[in-house]
């Protein structure tokens, strides 16, 4: 491993730290306790001051909140996140249920959106302003402002219902163990939404980065010299149009986990996204802190591979 | 001949007389779907105040369960109603307001955050710097929609606190825009020269720095507000933004949360949906106009 590797992982820790603690000052001053959340309001009356104050001492509430997140980060280092207030389950094992499923739709939405960003970007940018170009150009700015869940809720009406061919949500017919081939019937939208939203940006970014370069000397040079146009796109152009775009999809990442919560709320999904949202909706704190984690682990590796695949793509950046 | 060389200098030095802002104005014109989105905007901003009026007085939280309980679209509701039988468009009306406002608050309060720390981190540099971009890396790093929502969750939702965490949390970019553009516009000739002329600092950060901070401060918070809109609708669609009876695009949404709505009410949720999307795209494309317009290195055809 590499001095750099290792200094951007030193990072990793201090961040981590930092989220956890505005996660978990956050949490400590909202207004009503656990305690206060477990009493039934028909026998408030019937707790005394001290029977309060010894439950709070159980629960370890009456230690200031610094103590507090000690202790919670002491377990949570040692794997512990703690138990679902609600449905009294493990947040880990909650959380390993749900990432899965997460994953797979993150990753194959970001594939799919780079592919493709990337090819049309291409395409938009070899003959820019033509009818091609304004075309892909409205249809980026349109999946730049579209609202993904909306354009979910549209797959739903217009393909699922009203062709009636692809399931409404959910990861597999009820009662069924999913196998591969439903689980990817029932990818195909949120995948899909999840995609388009992605896309227009990365559309953009490619068209720009192609047509800069497009005009470079090297590039003058290496069509003069009789290469083949494929290979001054392939080989020439495209390798420098391609720097920035892995600091854009370093960037999208967060907007992506945004967006991915949305969609599987609007499919039925059972990943993190999903989880979350009830969790929050229902104040499951454990549980909350447990999905912010798991996703700030996600955001800080994407961004630190992001980094080192800039330094492998562009051999002219040396990382001391 | 000679007469036709001064009228050619003439221009030129008219030319060179004109402001930056006329100038910027000049070239935004000149984009036909930045100037689109502006009228786009000019109406809806002018349907959000006047809403008594474009609705025809009829409240927008109404309930006519007897006539309008999923009613289709009639001449008298335009575009029918939703299950408790108020009247979609006065909602759809009177829910720009919500949205425009969230939008306009929420950046008005990251551009003036990232303005400060911005200015602050470039001006100062040393540890000042540091202790500031590393805090702006935390905050950035996160899903923000993750954070609003654990936020508001916690603080109860209401419109006021929607408008106060997203203005909270949407300043990195920006922040991380004004410190770049400070720290290269003080190495810029002219504000070498201003220095050489001894103009004091706070002249030259007034006069000169700032100014050009502005121009990429205004498209970034452009760009911010769609973001803005875009996060409020996603919120109250989750039903943690807006509260419910206050008629806002991305509560009109949520009720498409139910299948069967989603199936057979389409006048509920495909207008706020296209009303979300069409403002927002009308925003993006003035932010592009504007990205353009006030670029000097653009050149325009």
């Amino acid at each position: 491993m590499s001095p750099y590797i290792i200094r951007r992982l030193s990072l990793v820790i201090p961040l981590l730290l930092g989220i956890t603690i505005i996660n978990y000052t956050i949490y400590a001053l909202a207004p009503g306790d656990p305690v206060s959340a477990m009493i039934n309001p028909m026998e408030a009356h019937e707790w005394s001051a001290e029977d309060l104050q010894k439950a709070r001492a159980r629960l370890g509430l009456d230690k200031p909140i610094p103590v507090r997140y000690a202790l919670w980060l002491g377990q949570a280092a040692r794997g512990n996140l703690g138990y679902s207030v609600r449905t009294g389950l493990s947040v880990r094992e909650t959380m390993v249920r749900g990432i899965g499923n997460t994953i797979t739709l993150i990753a194959l939405s970001m594939v799919l959106s780079s592919l493709g960003g990337i090819v049309l970007g291409i395409l938009s940018a070899l003959r820019p302003y033509s009818a091609l170009d304004y075309a892909l150009t409205a249809f980026a700015f349109a999946g730049a402002s579209m609202p993904g869940f909306f354009l979910g809720l549209l797959l739903i009406y217009f393909v699922a219902l009203g062709l009636g061919i692809l399931p409404t949500g959910g990861i597999s017919p009820p009662g069924v163990t999913p196998t591969i081939l439903n689980r990817l019937e029932h990818m195909l939208l949120p995948v899909a939404a999840l995609t388009y939203e992605g896309l227009g940006s990365l559309l953009r970014f490619t068209r720009a980065g192609m047509l800069e370069v497009l005009s470079q000397d090297y590039v003058t040079t290496a069509r003069s010299k009789g290469l083949m146009e494929r290979a001054v796109i392939g080989r020439h152009a495209f390798r420098n149009a391609l720097l920035p775009l892995i600091t854009v999809l370093g960037l999208r990442l967060p907007g992506l986990i945004g967006g991915s919560l949305l969609i599987e709320v609007v499919f039925n999904y059972p990943g993190i996204g999903s989880i979350m949202v009830d969790a929050t909706r229902q104040r499951d704190y454990p549980l909350v802190m447990g999905g912010v984690l798991v996703t700030a682990v996600a955001v800080l590796l994407a961004n630190l591979i992001a980094d080192i695949s800039y330094g492998v793509a562009d051999p002219r950046i040396r990382y001391e | 001949m000679a007469e036709r060389t001064a009228a050619a200098q003439l221009e030129i030095a008219q030319q060179s007389v004109e402001t930056p802002r006329a100038r910027a104005w000049r070239r935004f014109r000149r984009h036909r779907l930045a100037m689109l989105g502006l009228t786009y905007l000019i109406v809806i901003c002018l349907a959000a105040i006047a809403a008594p009026l474009v609705t025809g007085g009829r409240d927008p939280i109404e309930i006519n369960p007897a006539k309008n309980s999923w009613g289709a679209p009639t001449w008298e509701f335009l575009l029918g109603g939703d299950q408790l039988g108020r009247d979609i468009w006065a909602r759809l009306v009177y829910g720009s307001r919500v949205s425009l406002s969230v939008g306009i608050v929420s950046m008005s309060i990251a551009v003036a955050i990232s303005l400060v720390l911005g200015t602050l981190s470039g001006y100062f540099g040393g540890s000042v710097d540091m202790i500031i971009m590393r805090f702006t890396d935390v905050m950035m790093v996160f899903p923000g929609l993750i954070l609003i929502m654990i936020v508001v969750s916690v603080f109860e939702p209401s419109i006021w606190n929607v408008m106060l965490v997203i203005g909270l949390l949407g300043w990195t970019g920006m922040a991380r825009l004004v410190r770049g553009q400070i720290l290269s516009v003080r190495e810029w000739d002219f504000v070498m020269a201003a220095r050489c002329l001894g103009a004091p600092d706070r002249m030259i950060m007034a006069r000169h720095v700032l100014p050009n901070v502005l121009a990429p401060l205004m498209v970034a918070a452009t760009f911010g507000i769609a973001a803005a809109i875009l996060t409020e609708a996603g919120l109250s669609f989750l039903g943690l933004g807006v509260k419910p009876p206050t008629p806002s695009w991305g509560v009109m949404l949520n009720a498409a949360h139910s299948l069967t709505v989603l199936e057979r009410y389409w006048w509920v949720w495909i207008p706020p949906g296209v009303a979300v999307l069409l403002t927002v795209m009308a925003i993006n494309f003035m932010g592009d106009g504007l990205r353009d317009a006030l670029d000097p290195r653009t050149i325009l055809s």
